[in-house]
């Protein structure tokens, strides 16, 4: 069998691949990206199969659906917050059910590396009672994937992949099986099925609960869900899913006697094997990343009794932030060794920042000025490397939550008496979820002004191209309904700051809705061309 | 087990050393996990890869608290934020050329002090150097080519690899990088 180095990112895309992908889509995000960075390098243009980046999650996951529809083979991967935003017809997808396979990759960030929040999205297979892999290593990402589209197909459902940042960003060698070929011919969903009023709905979940107990039975067997009985002696049982498994496989060789151990892949989870542990055991140690999900079903509401259950929940293990192998170690009560002190030198951090010569420096230098003398101003945000404007020199921004949020939150804002209010946001992120936050707007006629930093890239996530950018934004605008005199241009250049701040100024004072694009490439993408 | 923290600033071109070595490690059939940062961090913000090579299955992508063997560093006071994860007895090689992009960068002769307090620990021009090759780009294989007489590797394997990294961008890409590991091992072997 060949070796692939890979991503895990990459494991799952070649699984994908190898598992007769027609189409696979996806929205930037970290640390999902790599997944469609590569099946965008391996698709030969569209020639082997479609792989593209979407204007947001819920499109990609629609887009999806409509391939499974079509017999056909589809993927969706995301960072786990876009799956909030694709949340509508993922749950639905429940329903419908998956003709071609179809399986959604989310890519959690337990930590926040990059992200908002940790959420775990295990949570979402649970309520959309659909079956979901956690890979636990390279290997397991690229197996899963291929065994995810096989089950999607024999489940007639849609199957989740679930990846934390530290799987999805580390690179090892996979071995790759003989790859299947595209699903053939044209084997059309059945309508009926597919149309959710609420009789074919009623009657679609009803299939759906009769399905359970066969996610159980595959759970059961599943070969990735693995027993090890304790040595004797042994009282302890470790019950690990995904990669906290691996970090139990890193330090229990330096345990004296081996404990019983259950490593669990899949939600719905083994109860049996979980019941065999119970059993032979008196204590048990859940460890999981992300919340303590198995370990609020094994705790339930009375525990179990005769049995001590550590986990998050206990505060055997951080509630919060990711696992590592040593916070595993000291779980296990295992000693940590001590690295080399720094004494008293004290380390200063050295956060991220905006590129030297970033155009959202010099749009922010602009809006920071043309604010001055405003006293109930403020300046709603949202995603991008522009977050970064919140931290010093520019504290130029006092919001960001998600996705087109500035958008809407000034608009509430300036209902609320908020004036100026002023919404900073991507060309990317206005494209993904502004447009329709801006209609509102439009339709109010609400008294504030929308900055769109068009750098004509999704530049945080490592250029992939935007689609609102340039002269079609321009006209998206003016189709939305602002007022053309009140879409202004500017160019971001330390040069042109008083201008900026002039035209920024007039924008303010105006009551009503304007939109100024401050329109510069990032400098990123200029240097790769 | 052999440890390895390759540190630098977002831009430096970790990800390339770690390139190289994961590819030498897969040559002479080692195994290998190797974490790296993407996403925010990169823009100018503190980035690290552990990288872990064994003749046996690696589990953790992460290495334990003062488990690392190596850390190899594009940026000397990045060598210093992740000491924690040392062993006592361990390597530190540090370029000593700072990137200084933040208002409270300490004194120099500060953050070198702390890193020569690990007996094993060795500074090198790699700006210089780096010019000296070519480019001040290849800061990162002036440090790998201090280093390698250190890796459980072949030289010719991870030179080898450098040449692969750098074919696509022309001849003289490769050239310059090539040297500025080589100049990165002679500066390494002088001071020992
Ligand atoms: S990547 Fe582009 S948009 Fe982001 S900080 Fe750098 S120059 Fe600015």
């Amino acid at each position: 069998m060949e070796k692939v180095v890979l991503l895990g990112d990459e494991a799952v895309a070649l699984g994908a691949i190898h598992s007769g992908l027609t189409a696979a889509y996806s929205y930037p995000g970290t640390p999902a990206s790599e997944i469609m960075e590569f099946l965008i390098r391996q698709s030969a243009g569209g020639k082997n199969f479609v792989a593209k980046w979407c204007v947001n999650e819920k499109v990609a996951m629609e887009e999806a659906l409509g391939v499974s529809f079509a017999g056909q083979r589809a993927m969706v991967s995301f960072k786990h917050v876009g799956l909030n935003v694709a949340a509508d017809p993922f749950i639905n997808a429940a329903i419908t059910g998956a003709n071609g396979g179809l399986v959604i990759v989310t890519a959690d960030d337990p930590g926040f590396h990059s992200s908002q929040n940790e959420q775990d999205n295990r949570f979402y297979a649970d309520f959309a009672r659909v079956l979901c892999f956690e890979p636990s290593s390279h290997q397991e990402a690229y197996d899963q994937t291929r065994e995810a589209f096989d089950l999607s197909e024999k489940l007639g459902l849609p199957v989740m992949i679930r990846l934390v940042t530290r799987l999805a960003h580390s690179r090892a060698p996979v071995e790759v099986r003989e790859p299947r070929g595209k699903n053939q011919g044209f084997k059309y969903g059945y309508g009926p099925d597919w149309t959710l009023l609420p009789a074919n709905a009623r009657r679609r979940y009803g299939d759906l609960l009769q399905k359970q107990k066969d996610l159980q039975a595959y759970a059961e067997q599943c070969r990735f869900n693995q027993f090890f009985p304790p040595e004797p002696g042994q009282r302890l049982g470790v019950v690990a899913t995904g990669l906290a498994a691996s970090y139990f496989r890193e330090v229990a060789n330096r345990l004296e006697t081996r404990p019983a151990f259950l490593k669990i892949s899949t939600y719905p989870f083994p109860q049996k094997k979980l019941l065999e542990l119970i059993e032979q055991v008196d204590e048990i140690l859940v460890m999981e990343e992300g919340y303590p999900f198995l370990e609020r079903f094994i705790r339930g509401v009375a525990g179990l009794p005769g049995k001590v259950i550590k986990g998050k929940m206990d505060g055997t293990l951080p509630a919060s932030g990711e696992l590592k192998p040593e916070i595993v170690a000291r779980g296990l009560g295992l000693p940590v060794r001590n690295g080399v002190s720094l004494g008293d030198f004290k380390l200063p951090a050295r956060p991220p920042q905006l590129c030297p010569g970033c155009p959202h420096a010099d749009t922010f230098k602009a809006l920071n000025e043309a604010l001055q003398g405003y006293e109930r101003g403020n300046v709603f945000s949202d995603i991008g490397c522009y977050t970064l404007g919140a931290l010093p020199p520019y504290r130029a921004i006092q919001s960001c939550v998600c996705m087109g949020a500035s958008v809407s939150m000034a608009k509430g804002g300036a209902e609320a008496g908020v004036y100026p209010s002023v919404a900073v946001i991507g060309d990317s992120t206005f494209a993904h979820s502004g447009i329709t936050p801006l209609l509102d707007a439009v339709y109010s006629q609400t008294d504030m002004t929308v900055v769109i930093l068009d750098n004509s890239t999704v530049a945080m996530t490592g250029a992939q191209p935007s689609l609102g950018t340039g002269e079609p934004l321009d006209k998206m605008l003016v189709g939305l309904g602002v007022s053309p005199e009140h879409i202004r241009v500017i160019t971001p250049l330390p040069r042109n700051h008083q201008l900026n701040v002039g035209l920024i100024q007039e924008e303010l004072a105006y009551h009503g809705l304007s939109v100024v694009i401050a329109r510069r490439e990032c400098i990123q993408i200029l240097g790769n061309k | 087990m052999y440890n390895i923290i390759i540190s630098g600033v977002g831009g430096q071109g970790i990800l390339s050393i770690a390139f190289v070595i994961d590819q030498a490690a897969l040559a002479e059939g080692l195994y290998f996990l190797q974490s790296e940062v993407h996403g925010m961090s990169q823009r100018g913000g503190a980035v690290e890869s552990h990288l872990r090579l064994s003749e046996t299955e690696i589990f953790s992508p992460l290495i334990p608290q003062g488990e690392a063997d190596l850390i190899l560093s594009v940026e000397p006071l990045e060598a210093l934020r992740y000491f924690s994860f040392l062993k006592p007895e361990g390597t530190v090689i540090s370029s000593r050329t700072p990137y200084v992009n933040i208002p409270d960068y300490p004194p120099l002769e500060e953050v070198f002090r702390e890193i020569k307090k690990v007996r094993e620990s060795w500074l090198i021009e790699a700006g210089q150097l780096a010019k000296q090759a070519g480019s001040l780009r290849a800061e990162n294989m002036v440090v790998l080519g201090a280093a390698s007489r250190y890796l459980p590797l072949h030289e010719d394997n991870l030179k080898k690899f450098i040449r692969v990294l750098f074919q696509s961008k022309g001849e003289k890409v490769v050239e310059t990088n090539l040297k500025a590991f080589d100049l990165g091992r002679q500066a390494a072997e002088s001071q020992a």
